[in-house]
């Protein structure tokens, strides 16, 4: 074995074992973050202020017992959660998070800070979203329930309206960057316009911004979104009927998503690692940076507002967001014509 | 073996495994579910055949989003297990009506298969590389194959507004 497979295997463990750890972080910070918006402490009894209570939580959900109602089906009962979690995993792959880096001279040739570098980056991410809902999909069904299957037809809707609107908003990405692959969009992204502002495509899309991001917590089931869980209504959803690990895989695939969504849109409108002051082989900090705010502008925005009614939400999606973003395409394609990309 | 060859045979057992039992069970859930299977493995297939995006998009097209809509109604439905309104005893080719016309369809498909698959000939053979990239695809889809893309629009055009009018009258009446 060569040093870089190695050195690539060890990132590709790497990764998920951050993945894993970012969910972590992240029930915590939104425990933390919410407390504060309320005026409330949160966890604070578990550690010191409280940065152990996930460990806990993650103990005391192994401990529970796993139970399935006696009418659901027991294959794709089981199946459900696995499908969600491997989904939001895999989705992460293709995802670069920082330039080539020798790691202090120890590798001859460069390895790339991303586990799968493919041509079609961005279509992968699609894809392996794509098969996400059917976890969700088919929690709802197969548990026998009705709150369930309510949680599992809304989240379906919910997914397959939004994604147009998402899909449409990268395509007009991907007109500027001229590529499909990450790495390419994200170096396209260097440097900066009259030395102060960032190249981001930021700049050059903010409508696709916005549109992404609306898009994106609906597709991740967040507020002011989260029909698929909504508490008053549907008790917890599609996973009304799950308990201990099998409801942590549900749990689990929510965060990473969320991390896959704000690191897709870190990459793809924000610049990725590049950043001013930090050099190149330390890019992955303002990656890192970019993601948290990201992620918690997601936490914010779920304490925030309130979730919407079921039509509006779809209303919102097939009557506003999906021409905003058709028109923002058609004016980024009549932009690339006149200006020459 | 080669470790592509072997993944071929392994992506293509699994593609006629799984369409197999899509008929051959009587489920429509796990029937809607191996179908996604069959498409993932054939997507594989297109990965073996360097054509990542052709892959990618019979993922999100198929496997994603045709496949969502089937188990949208089948799971609407909540038909677990297929009505039979006919003997199981009797052989299909005698049972009445639409039954028969079906497995006539069928012998008739088998036929043509075993036509195309015994028929040795390269009509399947095309310029290395001419589906491999996204540019490619579009170069031609756009030049070549203008006319039938867009009549082919004009075709999805007509099925969406027919279904909106179906959907409408239904909800009147």
């Amino acid at each position: 074995m060569t040093p870089l497979l190695i050195a690539q295997i060890v990132l590709t463990l790497f990764v998920f074992f951050m993945l894993l750890n970012s969910a972590a972080v992240m029930v915590y910070v939104e425990r933390k973050v919410a407390a504060l918006l309320q005026q409330r402490l949160g966890p604070y009894l578990v550690g010191p202020k409280g940065v152990l209570q996930p460990l806990a939580d993650v103990v005391k959900l192994m401990f529970k017992e796993e139970l399935r109602p006696r009418a659901a089906d027991p294959l794709l009962f089981a199946l459900a959660p696995i499908i969600s979690a491997t989904a939001a995993f895999a989705a992460f792959a293709v995802v670069p998070f920082g330039a080539e880096t020798t790691l202090f001279g120890l590798l001859k040739e460069p390895l790339r800070l991303q586990v799968a570098d493919v041509n079609v980056a961005i279509l992968v991410i699609f894809a392996i979203g794509s098969m996400g809902v059917y976890g969700i999909v088919l929690a709802g069904w197969s548990s026998n329930s009705k709150y369930s299957l309510l949680g599992g037809l809304r989240s379906s809707a919910q997914m397959i309206s939004y994604e147009l609107s998402y899909g449409t908003a990268i395509a007009s990405v991907l007109l500027i960057a001229n590529s499909m692959s990450l790495t390419d969009i994200v170096n396209r992204q260097a440097g900066a316009w009259f030395g102060i502002i960032p190249r981001w495509f930021l700049f050059l899309q903010p409508l696709g911004f916005f549109i992404f991001m609306t898009a994106g917590i609906a597709e991740t089931n967040r507020a002011p979104f989260d029909f698929p869980e909504a508490e008053q209504e549907l008790v917890a959803g599609y996973h009304t009927e799950y308990s201990s690990m099998s409801f942590a895989m549900f749990f689990l695939a929510e965060y990473i998503n969320m991390v896959t969504v704000s690191a897709v849109a870190t990459d793809l409108f924000l610049g990725g690692w590049h950043g001013p002051l930090i050099p190149e082989s330390f890019g992955w900090l303002w990656f890192l940076v970019k993601v948290a705010a990201l992620l918690f502008f997601y936490v914010w925005m779920r304490w925030t507002l309130p979730r919407y009614r079921y039509d509006q939400l779809m209303a919102f999606g097939w009557k506003v967001l999906l021409p905003l973003s058709v028109v923002n395409l058609l004016a980024t394609a009549a932009g690339v014509l006149y200006f020459g990309a | 073996m080669a470790p592509e060859t072997l993944a071929f045979y392994a992506f293509g057992a699994v593609a006629v495994v799984a369409s197999l039992l899509v008929i051959a069970q009587r489920n429509p859930i796990y029937s809607v579910l191996l179908l996604i299977a069959s498409f993932g493995a054939l997507s594989g297939l297109y990965v073996l055949l360097d054509a990542p995006f052709v892959a990618v998009i019979q993922i999100i097209v198929y496997a994603g989003a045709i496949m969502v809509l089937f188990l949208f109604v089948v799971m609407l439905l909540n038909a677990p297990h297929e009505e039979t309104e006919y003997d199981e005893r009797v052989h299909p080719l005698l049972r009445p009506g639409p039954m028969r016309f079906g497995a006539l369809l069928a012998l008739v498909l088998a036929g043509e298969l075993s036509w195309a698959l015994t028929r040795s000939g390269d009509s399947g053979r095309f310029p290395a590389g001419a589906v491999a990239s996204v540019r490619a695809i579009g170069r031609s889809l756009f030049t070549d194959y203008a006319f039938p893309f867009e009549v082919t629009s004009i075709l999805i055009l007509v099925a969406m507004v027919g279904a909106v009018l179906l959907a409408r009258r239904e909800g009147r009446g």
